[in-house]
């Protein structure tokens, strides 16, 4: 393992930039194809890319529910496992934010790991310094900007910025996309009549858009609004961004697969 | 009961009151039609205000300020109050507070009392305890007269009546006010008219005021009531005697810091510029309002949320009830869900410290009545971080919950799995082939708790394989 360079999060890297990818334990397990699309992305991006296999999962559920000395443990993990690389990537706001701003409020964690985390589309628009990524989808899709994603990290237009640059795609801007889908982790299971109030609210504004597709930055998100689109049959597909961006006219996504 | 009874009595935890809520339509567009008119106002008016981060920060820094030397602020509090001819009394909690008042009001010889809104005294069930007391409390604001008239309860903190609609409000006065014309319309003007000369009477007639108090002056000793309907200002000056009931943290150093919170309060509630009415006193005035003055401060659960940390800047919370407005959770449930005077984020918050009791069950369930999405810290004009007190309220109430409960060892048996690389994908695996039991990728029914989620929810399932199986199997070399 080459030595770590701390770069603070808006230095540019050059070519050829080591990335170490934080999967996040949703998607590793439930949405692998992903975690593939941001190596394939990150690669024709001319990265390198690294997944030290002794990643797990970031805290974030035993935090959020109020298990902190598990959230530590796992938190510390975390912070060892991506010792030593420049830039950490996920595909995900809410773990990303987890990372940035939990992980240094917890005993012994620090803000190291923190000063090298990125979400995906921070990474490539503020680091890369790209917006056209080279993608190609054709299809009718509309952006859910997932709570964390908004707030926490503050993405703003980021993710819109590469969505619009895509060819062939037919972004439909989403009604009330600020609302949270009502998922929140644990509240989905605690509050699950809240929680699926919310969810129907947010489903109806996405059948509202006539949008093939759901996407968002984060898999969490899509699993709870997907899996209320799916039992209602509404024939509505959720897809992580990093999909629609790695998916090219050689090597489309096939949204029916 | 708990020492500090900020809940209410047989309310059900929050999950539980929430369900009936959430059954009732005409509650859930009351509240949808209601919650984002103000909301879209909100965004409007604080978008005139170039500097409104520098002035939240501005809020937040003197509140921080005020709660760090909170004993020294009451003192200077209470010797300006003093000095200028008012009475200053302690209350520890709601039962000193509320024999402090009846006991007052009874020296004035008052069998009624009118009420400028005042949450501290909703807080601590003042009403209720003057009417054993044998003293009725009328409530002078129009919203609040709705609730007092209708045997309800509060459900927003500036709208208190925000869950009735305009017929409804019609029902309540033609049954409850006997001044009341038989063909009353529900117009908002023929509604508010019928208020007015309901209360003219009670204004005219009252020997005592109790109210609350939007900021107290710690060098001047002066207190401010802001409203929007000069009610209150009926109440401040026309009775003889004026009691203010005040929780402890409601106080700013000098008057030069009144300047930021008038900013920041009418846009944040009302949308406004400004409010329409200000009102401000200093002790008493011979021959000019009323002639006796009582201040109290009431503690209640404050002095012990001021020992928390991070508890703490819950007391920054001026009421303004901007976090209620853009809350999905509270746009859904209503107020009464949470059970106290305080609902919404802030109640979520400040109901769970002021109570201080872990045996209450619906204050403990409140923590966990959001999805910490964040949008109450976005709009808090003191920059309450809500999320993080509620993350750290829930690791309190987890504190207290034993280490055997099925969640805990849920929790801590997946804790011990994600520690474990090799037991993760062992058990990403196992998931794997359970996975080829559903054929279609997700399940729609799952056993308890799961079932919380297939109620309304499909369930992916883990795929063939995880992502790290196949970064082995293809990439391997490039790592480790
Ligand atoms: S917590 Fe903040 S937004 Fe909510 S009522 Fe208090 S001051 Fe207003």
């Amino acid at each position: 393992m080459t030595t770590a360079q701390h770069e603070s999060p808006t230095s540019r890297p050059a070519a050829g930039m080591r990335v170490a990818l934080m999967a996040t334990c949703l998607t590793d397990t439930l949405y692998p194809h992903t975690a593939r699309a941001v190596v394939t992305l990150l690669e024709r991006l001319g990265c390198t890319v690294e997944f030290p296999l002794s990643q797990t999962c970031c805290g974030q559920m035993h935090f959020n529910t109020g298990y902190r000395d598990d959230a530590t443990r796992l938190a510390s993990r975390m912070n060892e496992v991506f010792d030593g690389y420049t830039a950490v990537v996920a595909p995900s706001g809410s773990c990303a934010a987890m990372v940035r701003d939990i992980y240094p409020k917890l005993p012994g964690v620090g803000e190291d790991l923190a000063h090298r985390m990125y979400e995906l589309s921070e990474f490539l628009v503020d680091v890369l310094g790209v917006t056209d990524v080279g993608a190609y989808f054709p299809h009718r899709v509309t952006y859910h900007p997932t709570c964390h994603s908004l707030r926490m990290l503050g993405v703003g237009e980021r993710p819109l910025q590469l969505l619009r640059a895509v060819r062939g795609i037919d972004l439909i801007e989403l009604p009330a996309a600020e609302s949270c889908c009502g998922f929140g982790g644990t509240f989905a299971v605690k509050n699950a009549e809240t929680s699926s109030a919310m969810l129907s609210d947010k489903m109806r504004c996405v059948l509202n858009t006539g949008a093939e597709v759901l996407t968002a930055g984060d898999n969490s998100c899509l699993m709870h609004i997907g899996g209320g689109l799916s039992r209602l049959r509404t024939g509505v597909h959720t897809l992580h961004l990093a999909d629609i961006l790695a998916s090219t006219e050689e090597d489309p996504w096939h949204v029916t697969q | 009961m708990a020492r500090n009874p900020v809940t209410w009595m047989g309310v059900p935890t929050f999950p539980k009151a929430a369900q009936e809520a959430l059954g009732d339509s005409q509650l859930r567009s009351n509240l949808r039609h209601a919650t984002h008119t103000i909301r879209d106002k909100r965004a409007a008016a604080v978008g005139e205000v170039p500097d409104w981060e520098r002035l939240r920060r501005a809020g937040e820094a003197i509140k921080d300020e005020t709660l760090a030397h909170l004993d020294t602020y009451l003192q200077k509090l209470e010797a300006a109050v003093t000095s200028r001819g008012g009475v200053v009394h302690w209350a520890r909690d709601a039962a000193e507070a509320n024999a402090i008042v009846l006991k007052l009001a009874r020296a004035a010889g008052a069998d009624e009392v009118v009420k400028v809104k005042s949450m501290a005294t909703a807080e601590i069930g003042l009403n209720e305890a003057l009417e054993e007391g044998g003293v009725t409390a009328i409530e002078t604001d129009l919203a609040e007269l709705i609730v007092q008239l209708g045997n309800d309860r509060p459900s927003h903190i500036l709208v208190p009546a925000i869950h009735r609609n305009r017929s409804e409000v019609r029902e309540i006065f033609r049954n409850q006010m006997p001044e009341a014309p038989a063909d009353l319309s529900s117009e908002p003007k023929a509604l508010a008219e019928a208020a007015r000369r309901h209360l003219r009477k009670k204004f005219l007639s009252a020997k005592v005021a109790v109210s609350g108090a939007n900021f107290a002056v710690a060098d001047t000793g002066s207190i401010m009531v802001v409203e929007s309907e000069g009610n209150g200002r009926m109440c401040l000056t026309l009775p003889q005697t004026l009691i203010t009931v005040m929780g402890i943290e409601k106080l700013v150093p000098t008057s030069r810091d009144l300047e930021v919170f008038l900013q920041l309060l009418p846009r944040s509630s009302t949308a406004e510029r400004m409010n329409p009415y200000t009102s401000m006193w200093t002790g008493v005035t011979p021959g000019d309002g009323p002639q006796e003055f009582h201040l109290i401060l009431l503690d209640n659960g404050r002095t012990a949320t001021l020992s928390d940390p991070v508890g703490r800047q819950a007391l920054r919370c001026i009421r303004c009830s901007a976090c209620l407005n853009v809350c999905p959770v509270y746009e859904r449930t209503g107020g009464q869900s949470y059970g106290s005077v305080y609902p919404g984020p802030i109640g979520a918050i400040l109901t769970p410290q002021l109570v201080d009791d872990p045996h209450d069950k619906q204050a403990a369930s409140l923590p966990f009545a959001s999805s910490l999405c964040g949008a109450c810290f976005e709009v808090c004009p003191v920059r309450i971080d809500i999320p993080e007190v509620l993350t750290h309220l829930r690791a309190r109430a987890v504190a207290e919950k034993s280490k055997m409960s099925p969640e805990a060892l849920a929790m801590s048996a997946m804790a011990t799995m994600f520690a474990d690389p090799r037991k993760y994908a062992l058990a990403q695996r196992a998931g794997a082939a359970a996975a080829k039991l559903a054929p279609s990728g997700s399940v729609s029914r799952l056993p308890f708790p799961g079932s919380r989620w297939t109620a309304t929810r499909d369930m992916p399932m883990p795929a063939t394989e995880s992502f790290r199986t196949w970064w082995k199997t293809n990439r391997k070399d490039s790592d480790e």
